[in-house]
C-alpha cells in the first residue's frame, strides 16, 4: 500500500573539512506523507534536506528518490522531482511579475506555450493570487510573497515539497492559509516534507515528526509520540504546544489517557471528565 | 505606581504613509509606565511596525507621511527632537538583524552608535565588554556579525541599542527568524532587562503563548486601531472579539473559553492564559 518516496540508507554527511553532519541516517517517507522535521540550527536538518533533490550527496551510504539512487543523478533531473521552496522568498524570486516569475519553471523545463500557461495558471488559482498576478513580487507583502515562493515552485510539479520554515513570517490568518495549502498539496498526492520550528504545525498538520540533535536522528515517530517524550523534547530545547504541556501536568490529577495535540482534543478529554465529576457530586 | 509619570504618551496619534489613502495608524491613546513590559499584536498590517517606528522618532522625521497627535517620550515630544537623539533614549531592534548589521566586527557594530555620539575611545571598549557581558556574548569583540547565530545575533543588536542607555527597548517581531533557543536567548535578555534594569519594553509578537508569559500588558491592534489594551487575562478573555479580526489566543485560554461555552465549567472572570495558570484553575475544579 504505502509507497517509499524518498529512503535513506545508513546516511553520512561529511563537509570538506571534516564536520560531520549528518551519521546513520535511516529513514523512509512514503507518497502522500507530511513530514515534519525539527531541531535546532547545526542539528543536521538542511543538510539532510538537501539530499532529497541532489543539492547535497552522501559521502557514505544511499539515497533513494523515487526509486533511484541520488549519488549519480544531476540537480536539474532531482529538482524535477523535489522541490525546494526557502524560508526567505527574497533568495528565490527575481521576476518582473508574478506571472513571469510562475511560467519561469515551466519553461525551463522545455514545456509548450501553452502548457507553461496552463501550468501557471493552475498555480495562481491553487495558491489564490488572482488579485495579484500583475505585481511585482517585492510590492506585495512578505506573507504573500512567500506563497508565491511555494507556487513557483508548484509550476514545475515536484513530487516532493521541501518547504523550509514556511510559517515565519506569518501571522495567525496567514499561518492557517499555510496549513491549509499544506494538507491540499497532500490531497493532490504531493509529498510535503516541513522544516519548521512552528509547534503548531507539528502538531496539527504533519504525519509524522523526525527529530534531529547533533547530526542523528534522535526521534522518528507520530507527533503524539513525539510531543508526549518531554526528556527527548526537552534534551534538544523542543518546547511543546501549550495545550500539551497543559494535558502532561492534568494527566494526573484528571487521569487523561493521552497527550492532547491540540485544543480539540483536549476540550474533549475534559468534557468527558468534568462530566463525571459533576455526577458523582450531585 | 498611581502616581507615576508615563515614559510614553501617545494622544490621538493617527498617521498615513505618504501616497496612500488609509491610516496606517489612527487615534491611537495610549499611556506606558517606566517599567513596563508590553506586547504589540495584530495581524499583518495592523500598524505594530509603524506604532514602534513612531517611539524612536523615525515617524515623523524620517519617513514621508502625515501625523497628527502627539507623542511624548520621556517627556520630549518626538516632532521636536532629532532621531539622533531620541536613540538615546529609545533603543530598537528589527525582525531581520541582516537589515541592521553593517560592521565587520561585533565591537564595530556596537561602536556604531557610541562614535555617533562622541563616546571616548577607552570609554567606548569599557561599554562595548559591559553590553556584551550583560547579554551573554562574553568576549565576543572581534567575531563577525555575521558568523553568530540568528539569536546570538539579536542579542548583539540589544547589546548595541544597550550602549546608549535607553529607557526603551522596541523590538519588532525579534525572533520570527529564530529557532527555539534562539528565541529563548532573546525573550530571556529582554526579562532580564526589563526586571533587573526597569528597562520599558515594548514587543511586537505573534507568539501570544509566548507574550501571556512574559508581558505586564498586551496592546491589540487592527487595521490601525486600538481595540484592547490590558493584562494579557483580561485582553486574551475577549476570545471572540480576538477570534473575529483573526487573532488567537494562547491555547489553554481558548481551552477555558469553549469549556465554558459548553457548560462543563464556569468562569465569571478571566480566564487563564500561562499553563500555570490553567494547571491552577483545573486542579482546584476536581478539587486538588
Amino acid at each position: 500500500m504505502a509507497e517509499p518516496i524518498v529512503v535513506c540508507k545508513d546516511l553520512w554527511h561529511t563537509y570538506s573539512g571534516g564536520i560531520v553532519a549528518l551519521q546513520k541516517v535511516n529513514l523512509s517517507i512514503q507518497k502522500g506523507e507530511i513530514i515534519g522535521v525539527v531541531g535546532q540550527n547545526g542539528s543536521g536538518k538542511t543538510t539532510l534536506v538537501k539530499h532529497f533533490n541532489g543539492l547535497l550527496k552522501p559521502t557514505q551510504g544511499i539515497v533513494l528518490v523515487d526509486g533511484e539512487d541520488t549519488a549519480p543523478l544531476k540537480i536539474q533531473y532531482l529538482s524535477k522531482k523535489v522541490g525546494y521552496v526557502f524560508q526567505n522568498p527574497n533568495h528565490q524570486l527575481f521576476a518582473r511579475t508574478i506571472e513571469l516569475e510562475l511560467q519561469f519553471g515551466p519553461e525551463n523545463q522545455g514545456l509548450t506555450a501553452e502548457a507553461v500557461i496552463e501550468r501557471r495558471e493552475k498555480a495562481i488559482e491553487f495558491f489564490g493570487l488572482q488579485d495579484i498576478r500583475q505585481s511585482h513580487p517585492y510590492r506585495i507583502g512578505f506573507p504573500l510573497r512567500k506563497l508565491v515562493g511555494m507556487a513557483a515552485i508548484y509550476t514545475m510539479q515536484p513530487k516532493v515539497f521541501i518547504l523550509d520554515e514556511p510559517t515565519t513570517g506569518q501571522d495567525n490568518v496567514t499561518t492557517r492559509t499555510v496549513y491549509r495549502l499544506i494538507r491540499q498539496l497532500r490531497d493532490e498526492g504531493s509529498t510535503v516534507v516541513c522544516v519548521s520550528h512552528d509547534m503548531i504545525l507539528l502538531a496539527e498538520v504533519v504525519d509524522r515528526v523526525v527529530v534531529l540533535r547533533n547530526s542523528l536522528i534522535i526521534a522518528d515517530a507520530t507527533p503524539r509520540e513525539v510531543f508526549s517524550d518531554y526528556e527527548m523534547m526537552q534534551s534538544t530545547h523542543l518546547l511543546p504546544p501549550q495545550i500539551t504541556r497543559l494535558s502532561r501536568r492534568l494527566k494526573e490529577p484528571y487521569g487523561l489517557n493521552r497527550a492532547a495535540l491540540n485544543v480539540d482534543e483536549m476540550v474533549e478529554d475534559l468534557t468527558l471528565k468534568l462530566s463525571k465529576v459533576a455526577v458523582e457530586r450531585s | 505606581m498611581d502616581n507615576q509619570k508615563p515614559i510614553i504618551e501617545i494622544k490621538d496619534l493617527s498617521y498615513t504613509y505618504a501616497a496612500t489613502e488609509q491610516y496606517a495608524l489612527r487615534s491611537i491613546n495610549l499611556s506606558i509606565l517606566e517599567g513596563e513590559y508590553v506586547a504589540l499584536l495584530g495581524l499583518n498590517g495592523s500598524g505594530k511596525t509603524t506604532l514602534q517606528l513612531c517611539l524612536n522618532g523615525v515617524i515623523p522625521n524620517m519617513v514621508m507621511g502625515e501625523m497628527e497627535g502627539e507623542v511624548i517620550i520621556d517627556g520630549v515630544d518626538t516632532f521636536e527632537y532629532p532621531v539622533r537623539e531620541m536613540a538615546k533614549t529609545v533603543g530598537m531592534v528589527f525582525d531581520n538583524p541582516d537589515y541592521q548589521i553593517s560592521q565587520l566586527s561585533v565591537a564595530e557594530e556596537i561602536a556604531l552608535g557610541l562614535e555617533n555620539i562622541g563616546t571616548s575611545y577607552e570609554e567606548m571598549r569599557k561599554i562595548i565588554a559591559e553590553v556584551l557581558e550583560y547579554v551573554g556574548l562574553p568576549g565576543y569583540e572581534e567575531r563577525s556579525p555575521y558568523a553568530l547565530s540568528g539569536g546570538q545575533q539579536q542579542r548583539m543588536m540589544i547589546a548595541a541599542s544597550l550602549a546608549m542607555h535607553p529607557k526603551i527597548l522596541a523590538m519588532d517581531e525579534p525572533t520570527s527568524n529564530l529557532d527555539p533557543i534562539g528565541k529563548e536567548e532573546v525573550f530571556a535578555v529582554a526579562a532580564k532587562l526589563n526586571k533587573e534594569r526597569k528597562m520599558t519594553v515594548i514587543v511586537a509578537e505573534h507568539e501570544v503563548d509566548v507574550m501571556a508569559e512574559y508581558a505586564d500588558r498586551i496592546v491589540v491592534l487592527d487595521k490601525g486601531e486600538m481595540i484592547l489594551n490590558g493584562t494579557p487575562e483580561f485582553v486574551f478573555s475577549q476570545v471572540d472579539v480576538l477570534q473575529k479580526i483573526g487573532l488567537r489566543v494562547p491555547q489553554v485560554t481558548e481551552l477555558a473559553y469553549r469549556l465554558h461555552q459548553n457548560h462543563s465549567i464556569q468562569t465569571d472572570g478571566n480566564l487563564p492564559v500561562t499553563v500555570d495558570g490553567a494547571e491552577a484553575m483545573f486542579k482546584s475544579l476536581i478539587g486538588k
